[in-house]
């Protein structure tokens, strides 16, 4: 079950281009229900954070508007028709994997990948592919990496060649799974601005996943929050509300706000609700005066 | 004149097997070279391995039946991919497995093949053929066979080589694409079983993988672009090969008096060499840009 949040200022937001619509999906994984009825849509241009706890259903909602697994209810529309097996609307830059340092490709050969790479054949060097990887690497702001190996790249920089690689082609959804962990906090801010960016310039809508909401809290349009394998979406401050997610979670929650950050903390008292997802705080990514999500 | 007698032995431009050695080994190392690149992103040296000891059997099995040991070589690689890829190769452990099951039962067969090898040709020349390879016995029959094969694994190659690549990177971000990751990996698999047939002949079973991962991880460790460490695999390999069979022609000069030491020994030595160069080389070059790139990101 979904939990559409309706705000009051959505009638003055101009008409939507929806580029991304899920509706009612829902999967199970392993004979486990790891998604119910999820609802949501992206719009062009459009920034949302798709949070939730490890394991919560993150990578497989974005595996599933991939098509690379299979849902048991639901339909997803991208770009208003049903996604095929190969979409050239959606880019996207898997979970967290490190590119082998073996790997003979530069930056600049796997942004170039991105816009052909899965044909069959060989292309030929040109002007225009060039120029068009250039303008990526520029885009991306990984011009001075052009040229180092991909698999010696630092894991921000390895973000930013990937989301070069995803976006080449032109896709209108961009989906990104966690490219946040193991990143420093000062990587992270800098994927996260690059992404927003993106999304602008480019009437790109975004889909990223993430653990951690603060990080996303200043650039996010929208939020799915994934609990329990259900979802709320909405307005990041209509949904990180104690209310919202005490539903959600189906116990009580509380959202704190500490200099523009967010916490939420679980129910005190409630001992099968504790603290064990605090676990998924990275302590070097995250210490404790950045954030802490304390999830149930 | 003196020198050059002294570093190739006279009669070697003059030699038929040497012509034909020279041109096979130039085929097998142009082709597994490339393939190599391949074989070492996917990490795929057992699978490789694997394929070059069944092609013991293959080889063995041959001899039995009265046919060139490329044959044997060809038909059991590909039958060999073919049951590695049914039993499971998607998944690393499942292809390791799969690979080590199918080597297995292969191997037994080759102790099987080798010893009525043996027994009915009161020979033990087979066993060292096919395990070593006997390049300058390469009979001029299998030159056109060999150049087909290695144009047919170069054609498979060139139409798969960009998904493949893609493939190698990551399968999450290739099938996202549309790349059918499986099958691209099982045309892979086709094309290596082929090559390393090819490179078998060259310097025998057991040791094809010197010449199919040893090239493509020297190369590796030297270029950072896709189109250039392919062309320098295929490249150092062709090297190893030739100034391999010159040294073997030559080492007919050496004691013990006219019997030649063995063609794989000196490609596979020479491999190493050229590896541990292509590490050296790649040491000095890194630590040169290491200074002003070390930007943490």
């Amino acid at each position: 079950m979904s939990i559409e949040i309706e705000h009051p200022d959505r009638s003055a937001v101009p008409p939507r281009e929806e580029v991304l619509a899920v509706r009612g999906v829902s999967a199970r994984l392993g004979g486990r229900q790891v998604l119910s009825d999820i609802d949501f849509s992206i719009s062009a241009g459009e920034f949302t954070g798709l949070i939730g706890s490890n394991g919560a259903g993150k990578t497989t909602l974005l595996r599933v508007i991939l098509g690379s697994a299979a849902r048991s209810a639901g339909s997803v529309l991208v770009g208003g028709a049903p996604r095929s097996r190969r979409n050239p609307l959606i880019g996207y830059v898997p979970q967290k994997f490190a590119l082998d340092p073996d790997l003979p490709l530069r930056a600049r050969d796997l942004v170039s990948l991105g816009i052909d790479g899965q044909r069959l054949g060989f292309s030929l060097p040109s002007t225009a592919r060039r120029r068009a990887v250039q303008e990526m690497l520029d885009a991306v702001g990984a011009a001075e990496l052009a040229d180092a190996r991909v698999g010696e790249l630092s894991g921000g920089e390895q973000q930013r060649v990937l989301i070069g690689h995803a976006l080449i082609s032109r896709p209108r959804l961009l989906l990104l799974d966690e490219p946040l962990a193991n990143l420093d906090l000062r990587s992270a801010g800098e994927v996260v601005s690059l992404v927003a960016r993106v999304a602008r310039e480019q009437r790109v809508a975004v889909l990223i996943s993430a653990h951690e909401i603060n990080p996303l809290l200043p650039v996010m349009d929208r939020v799915v929050y994934l609990a329990g394998g259900r979802a709320v979406h909405g307005r990041a401050e209509d949904v990180v509300r104690g209310d919202v997610l005490s539903r959600l979670y189906g116990h009580h929650v509380d959202v704190l706000r500490v200099h523009g950050r967010v916490l939420v903390v679980a129910g005190v008292g409630d001992e099968r609700t504790g603290t064990h997802a605090a676990s998924d705080c990275d302590p070097k990514t995250s210490p404790p005066t950045q954030s802490v999500e304390v999830l149930g | 004149m003196t020198v050059l007698h002294h570093i190739v032995e006279p009669g070697f431009f003059g030699s038929a097997p040497v012509h034909r050695a020279l041109l096979v080994g130039t085929i097998a190392a142009l082709v597994a070279g490339p393939l190599g690149v391949f074989t070492v992103l996917r990490g795929q040296s057992f699978a490789g391995e694997a394929l070059g000891d069944i092609g013991t059997t293959g080889g063995s099995g041959a001899y039995l039946v009265g046919v060139g040991p490329l044959w044997g070589f060809l038909v059991f690689n590909v039958a060999a991919v073919t049951v590695m890829e049914l039993i499971g190769v998607q998944r690393r452990r499942g292809r390791d497995l799969a690979t080590g099951v199918v080597l297995g039962s292969g191997l037994g067969l080759a102790a099987l093949f080798l010893y009525l090898d043996a027994t009915h040709q009161s020979t033990t020349g087979t066993t060292v053929t096919v395990l070593f390879g006997s390049l300058f016995s390469v009979s001029a029959t299998t030159v056109p066979i060999a150049i087909g094969v290695a144009a047919a694994v170069l054609a498979l190659l060139l139409v798969v080589g960009r998904p493949l690549l893609l493939a190698c990177t990551n399968a999450e971000l290739a099938s996202a694409r549309g790349i059918p990751v499986r099958l691209v990996g099982y045309v892979y698999l086709l094309a290596l079983s082929l090559a390393v047939a090819l490179c078998a002949l060259t310097i025998g079973s057991i040791l094809s993988t010197a010449l199919l991962v040893g090239p493509a991880a020297s190369a590796l460790r030297v270029s950072s672009r896709p189109g250039p460490a392919i062309a320098a695999a295929a490249v150092l390999g062709v090297a190893a090969t030739w100034v391999g069979v010159l040294l073997a022609y030559d080492s007919y000069a050496w004691p013990p008096h006219g019997q030649g030491w063995p063609l794989s020994f000196f490609v596979v030595s020479l491999v190493l060499v050229i590896y541990l160069a292509c590490g050296a080389v790649s040491h000095v070059a890194r630590g040169r840009r290491a200074a002003p790139t070390l930007v943490a990101g």
